[in-house]
């Protein structure tokens, strides 16, 4: 069963802030889903790949040259705050 | 039949022969949806104008002379998670409440050089997360069947649409069995590509390993036109893969004479509602029937699906949705006075629970000490899902089993367990791990209610998988009824 203080830590890492049902809610919610997920453990994956993707695709890229982009208008056009071409936000 | 009842290709065959212009089929969808919306509720937003100009641009073609494609002048409906530049995409959020986008998703750019118009952006579980559509943080979309009951999720908008005839077709997007569930609880055809056959630029993502575009369709040939032209290689999506796009139509011929089809005996399970067990049972018996060969195979692996899912998915989508901070779009707490209390609450208040919980899961799932037990040991569990699959396929051509383990259910009724609500994605969820395609067809009616049967390809076995479904569709009158609205 997660602690609050590991539910805390999550959050934070998430940057998630959670009120104090939430804290609750979630650190029997996630335990549950886990106890369950526990369940992989009784495999042996010793030698067994990873599937991170399931296509042979490699490091796919493209060429170094300039091409289209989107222009700064568009880009700021759902700014929630700008100013100039720049988003604005609070200090950090 | 109102024009609005009608396929793509039979409204192709008027338009063409001009018995009917595109501004009579538009108009004919905008009327129904103006009759039923209040009960279906499958919009979040109607494109009005931009559609009727749109259809009289084509109908100007067609006078023209000019050849048109499969598509041209038909309305579709987009689920509101793909990107439409300068029309609102909300992910059904509070997060994207307010974000235009400035660029057309691939898939939308391919409709729109095929002519297609489109009508309006469809409901969903908020970023896609969710098996009812529940989890819209603005409305519940209904289920045109019985409308105390959920339409199935993620993509219930772009389902209701197609099952209450407000469209044509549409399209959604699958992570974990986004289209196939909902095409199920509907009546209508719901299909997920091989990874990598659709593009999944300008697709607000949720699972990137796992998400893929695809179509809701009234049959099969519908639904194989439509892929013919939203598929393809895309250079701006680096996991799409380079394949030939055939005409998947010529795979339409009605037979199925020595397909032989597995039927793995982890999906016919306790849980499942017998009557749903049954209809299934009795498409098989069709097949063999019309001349397939059906005999019991085993994806062993399949009782860790649904753990290796709930482990990759959430992780992905903790990383995909570290995004959404308030900075450059969407919404922004404004009270906050430094960043990291903006990044906070702009993510407390502009997510829903479940897209929280999800974070949260993927999240303690990518952290450190705990990264290798939980997500690279998931990661493994795949290989040997995949692996069932790429053994059963040597044998067979197909693989067959029930979309969903009963028919839609009522509202609230799963949405206080979270594990029964996962269950209801069982039998679709390895398909996304494997990444092979699978189709939803209807295949018959249990207490007033659709069923929808699976059918499981080969990567890039469209061809096989059209094939097979259209044989089966073709013998049977399910996918003619509609529901009483």
């Amino acid at each position: 069963m997660l602690t609050k203080k590991q539910v805390e830590h999550v959050a934070l890492l998430a940057r998630l802030e959670l009120s104090e049902e939430e804290k609750e809610k979630y650190a029997s919610q996630l335990s549950a889903i886990l106890e369950y997920a526990e369940a992989l453990n009784k495999l042996d994956t010793e030698n067994v790949p990873l599937t991170a993707h399931v296509l042979p695709l490699h490091n796919v890229f493209r060429e170094d040259k300039v091409d289209g982009h989107l222009a700064n208008e568009k880009a700021l056009a759902n700014a929630p705050a700008k100013e100039g071409n720049y988003f604005r936000v609070p200090k950090i | 039949m109102h024009l609005n009842g009608l396929t793509a290709h039979e409204l192709h065959n008027r338009l063409r022969n001009k018995e009917v212009s595109s501004l009579e089929i538009t108009e004919a969808v905008y009327k129904r949806i103006d009759e039923v919306e209040d009960k279906v509720r499958a919009f979040v937003s109607l494109t009005r104008e931009k559609a009727l100009a749109r259809a009289r641009e084509i109908d100007t073609r067609i006078a023209q002379g000019e050849e048109i494609g499969p598509l041209a002048g038909i309305p579709v409906v987009i689920k509101d998670n793909m990107c439409t530049e300068n029309i609102l995409t909300t992910c059904s959020s509070k997060m994207l409440h307010n974000f235009v986008p400035p660029y057309n998703a691939t898939v939308v750019e391919k409709l729109n050089e095929a002519g297609a118009v489109l009508i309006g952006k469809a409901n969903l579980d908020e970023f896609a997360m969710g098996s009812s559509t529940e989890n819209s943080r603005f409305f519940q979309t209904h289920n045109p069947w019985d409308v105390e009951r959920v339409p199935g999720g993620s993509s219930g908008g772009s389902a209701a649409s197609v099952a209450a005839d407000e469209t044509i077709y549409s399209l959604g997007s699958d992570t974990g069995g986004s289209i196939r569930q909902p095409a199920s609880f509907y009546g209508v055809v719901g299909f997920k590509p091989t990874y990598g056959t659709v593009s999944r630029y300008g697709l607000i993502a949720f699972a990137s390993s796992l998400d893929q575009i695809g179509p809701f369709a009234k049959d099969v040939r519908d639904c194989a036109q439509i892929f013919g032209v939203i598929a393809g290689h895309d250079v701006k999506d680096s996991t799409s893969a380079e394949f030939d796009v055939p005409d998947y139509t010529r795979f339409l011929t009605g037979e199925v004479k020595g397909l032989k089809i597995g039927i793995p005996r982890e999906y016919f399970v306790e849980g499942t509602d017998p009557e749903v067990e049954g209809l299934v049972r009795d498409a098989i018996k069709k097949f063999e029937e019309m001349g397939a060969v059906c005999e019991e195979t085993s994806l062993p692996h399949t009782q860790y699906a649904l753990p290796v899912y709930y482990l990759i998915a959430p992780a992905e989508a903790s990383s995909n949705l570290a995004r959404y901070d308030g900075v450059r779009y969407g919404y922004r707490d404004e009270t906050a006075e430094d960043m990291v209390t903006m990044f906070m609450r702009t993510r407390s208040e502009g997510f829903g629970a479940e897209v929280k919980r999800r974070i949260m899961l993927g999240t303690y799932a990518l952290s450190s000490g705990y990264y290798d037990a939980y997500y690279l040991k998931a990661l493994k569990v795949r290989t040997l899902i995949k692996q069932d699959f790429d053994r059963a396929f040597e044998k067979f051509d197909v693989i067959l089993s029930p979309t969903a383990p009963t028919p839609a259910f009522k509202f609230g009724e799963k949405a206080d367990d979270p594990m029964q609500m996962y269950l209801s994605d069982i039998f679709t969820i390895s398909v996304n791990l494997a990444g092979i395609p699978g189709i939803s067809i209807p295949c018959g009616h249990v207490r007033g209610l659709p069923v929808g049967l699976q059918l499981m390809g080969k990567p890039f076995g469209e061809g096989t998988l059209f094939q097979a479904a259209y044989a089966f569709e073709q013998n049977t009158e399910h996918h003619k009824v509609k529901p009483n609205l």
